[in-house]
């Protein structure tokens, strides 16, 4: 299993149908989500009098409370939630890998305190606490930005704060898988002759220990994306996280949850993006799994 | 054993400490105060607001205060409900999101039991691939997916139940849907590890033994294997009381249920910091004394761990 047998587990991947279809799914909304708003006519992303028009040809998701086209505000949130998933799992990777390296590599006392104190941060509401955190940060950035007229940086700041604060709090499971692993090669011969070769530790695991620890990396990073996307929804829904008139797929959710009314049926508000949003996090989870399973067969 | 109780709660306080330092900083180092109107107020009268809430002096002369009330058990008042203090809006509130938490605790921990040992003992079969099939779907869909549909469906199309509110008394009706919403993921992800737990312990030498003696099925089900089979559950329970009361402010929002999840998101909006900072003081003091509860159960039913380490 350490060994990167990178053909035999690409046939193996290739082989699995549901894991085929999932990178297909996930790749046609990728495409749909960066292309496709660039094919809307100019004037479906402005507020007009068209409020809560039901779906039809010219807009086939129907249309929100400001009269904007549905359609355009889903591929609009699910690319910032896309962008948000990918990179947060991307700072949850660096942080939780370098953790579970070093814990792991040193191990004894130090293993033990910087584990212990993985098991307090799983226990205590992180999410809560990030809240606050957020809050903090973004006005001081949007402050800071402006003082120096980055233009963009303030209108991006909420997103920025939320892919660094949600990499900060979902790189716990990496670090005690990698911690795991590296506890399981350290024993083994072959750093045991790099050391006796006099390798430098930073080069022991750099070198050695990180590529064979590629391949669960990648299965977690793959499991990490949709976590992160829950939580980015998680907060967008709440109204702390993506700030309108930009949208995520939990904002928009948030506005269809509003819209909910016992008179009027506006069911396509909640509909559509949810099921974009089930399609995105069902397919992300399916893949996570089948990577498991093809890298690992045994289990 | 109670040397060790005494150090865990030696470092739940540890661990307090720090998230109301932490908690404190973060509000009142951020830019923006709890009276900032688009009207200045005069001075006068902000000077005697920023007094009556006790937000006056050195900023460390504050925190000392803080951390000195707290200890008297006051949480102190809240700057935007006016004439509130924290502690009679989270005697209100947390009843609320504690019967909800609970409810959805009892579900997804009896129902995950319960799901996740008729997966394995069908291992291989059509109930255990639909079982675990459902579970990822579970764990797929966040309660703000799940809700707003069950919404739709039980409440406004098929009528069954109430779209949302409380009552005056937690009924059941009000209760039913925002726990199964709450408990759904959680449900899935108890079932997956039980089932996993549950085989490989099927799979252990005192199984063989205890068939060997001839035993009845059920009674090595429930005498031997389902007590080691459940420890990995019992140590979710820590963290899944973390997801829970986290979760809870989701589905309040969702639901309407005045709980005190939206008074914690609305602190946020407001800049109310003791309402803030009080909320999620208590949420982590009780996820804290959970942990420890948790961590001795573990104990109880497994003999096999002593605490001494």
């Amino acid at each position: 299993m350490v060994e990167p047998a990178s053909t035999h587990f690409a046939t193996r991947l290739g082989r699995n149908r549901v894991a085929s279809a999932c990178i297909g799914l996930l790749g046609l909304l990728a495409l749909a989500a960066i292309a496709g708003p660039w094919f809307f006519p100019a004037g479906y992303s402005e507020p007009s009098a068209l409020q809560y028009a039901p779906p039809s040809w010219a807009h086939p998701f129907g249309t929100d409370l400001n009269g904007r086209d549905l359609l355009l505000r889903v591929l609009m949130g699910a690319r910032v939630s896309l962008l948000v998933g990918i990179c947060g799992a991307a700072v949850s990777l660096v942080i939780g890998t370098a953790y579970g390296l070093v814990a792991g590599y040193l191990g004894g006392r130090i293993d033990d305190a910087m584990m212990r104190f993985v098991d307090i941060l799983y226990a205590i509401p992180r999410l809560i606490f990030i809240l606050v955190l957020i809050n903090a940060f973004n006005r001081t950035l949007q402050n800071f930005a402006a003082a120096r007229g980055w233009q963009g940086l303030v209108d991006y700041s909420s997103i920025v704060i939320l892919v660094f604060s949600l990499g900060i709090i979902e790189w716990l499971t990496m670090a005690r898988i990698v911690r795991g692993q590296v506890l399981a090669l350290k024993s083994r011969p072959f750093v045991t002759a790099a050391r006796a070769l006099g390798q430098s530790h930073i080069r022991i695991l750099l070198r050695h220990l990180l590529p064979n620890l590629l391949g669960i990396i990648i299965i977690y990073l793959t499991l990490t994306i949709p976590a992160v996307i829950i939580d980015e929804s998680f907060l967008s829904f709440l109204g702390l996280g993506i700030q309108a008139p930009q949208a995520s797929l939990g904002s928009l959710l948030a506005d269809g949850v509003a819209a909910i009314n016992p008179v009027r049926n506006l069911a396509w508000m909640i509909v559509f993006p949810s099921v974009v949003m089930a399609l995105t996090l069902l397919a992300l989870n399916f893949l996570g799994d089948a990577l498991r399973d093809a890298l690992d067969p045994g289990r | 054993m109670v040397a060790y109780i005494l150090r865990r709660i030696a470092a739940l306080c540890a661990v307090l400490f720090c998230v109301v330092s932490a908690t404190f900083f973060l509000i009142r180092l951020s830019p923006g105060g709890p009276f900032d109107a688009e009207r200045k107020l005069p001075e006068t009268i902000e000077r005697q607001l920023l007094a009556k809430y006790k937000l006056d002096g050195t900023l460390w002369q504050q925190y000392s205060g803080y951390l000195g009330d707290l200890l008297h058990g006051d949480l102190r008042l809240s700057t935007k409900y006016r004439n509130r203090s924290v502690n009679e809006i989270l005697a209100q509130t947390l009843p609320v999101t504690l019967t909800l938490g609970s409810a959805a605790f009892l579900i997804a921990t009896c129902a995950g039991v319960w799901l996740g040992a008729f997966a394995a003992l069908r291992h291989g079969g059509f109930g255990d691939t639909a079982a675990m099939l459902a579970a990822l779907l579970a764990i797929s869909l966040p309660s703000f997916v799940i809700g707003p549909l069950a919404i739709l469906i039980f409440a406004l199309w098929l009528g069954w139940l109430p779209v949302g509110g409380w009552g005056d008394f937690p009924h059941l009706r009000h209760l039913l849907l925002p726990a199964l919403v709450l408990a759904a993921p959680y449900v899935a992800t108890i079932a997956r590890l039980m089932r996993g737990s549950l085989l490989e312990t099927l799979g252990q030498d005192f199984i063989r033994t205890a068939r060997a003696k001839g035993l009845g099925e059920p009674s090595i089900l429930y005498r031997h294997a389902l007590r080691i089979a459940i420890l990995p559950v019992v140590s979710y329970l820590g963290p899944l009381a973390a997801n829970l009361l986290t979760g809870s402010i989701v589905v309040e929002t969702i639901f309407n249920i005045p709980g005190a999840g939206g008074f914690f998101v609305n602190s946020i909006f407001n800049r109310d910091g003791f309402l803030l900072g009080g909320v999620v003081i208590v949420y982590c003091t009780l996820l804290v004394l959970l942990n420890l509860v948790v961590d001795l159960a573990y104990t109880f039913l497994d003999r096999r761990i002593q605490l001494d380490g």
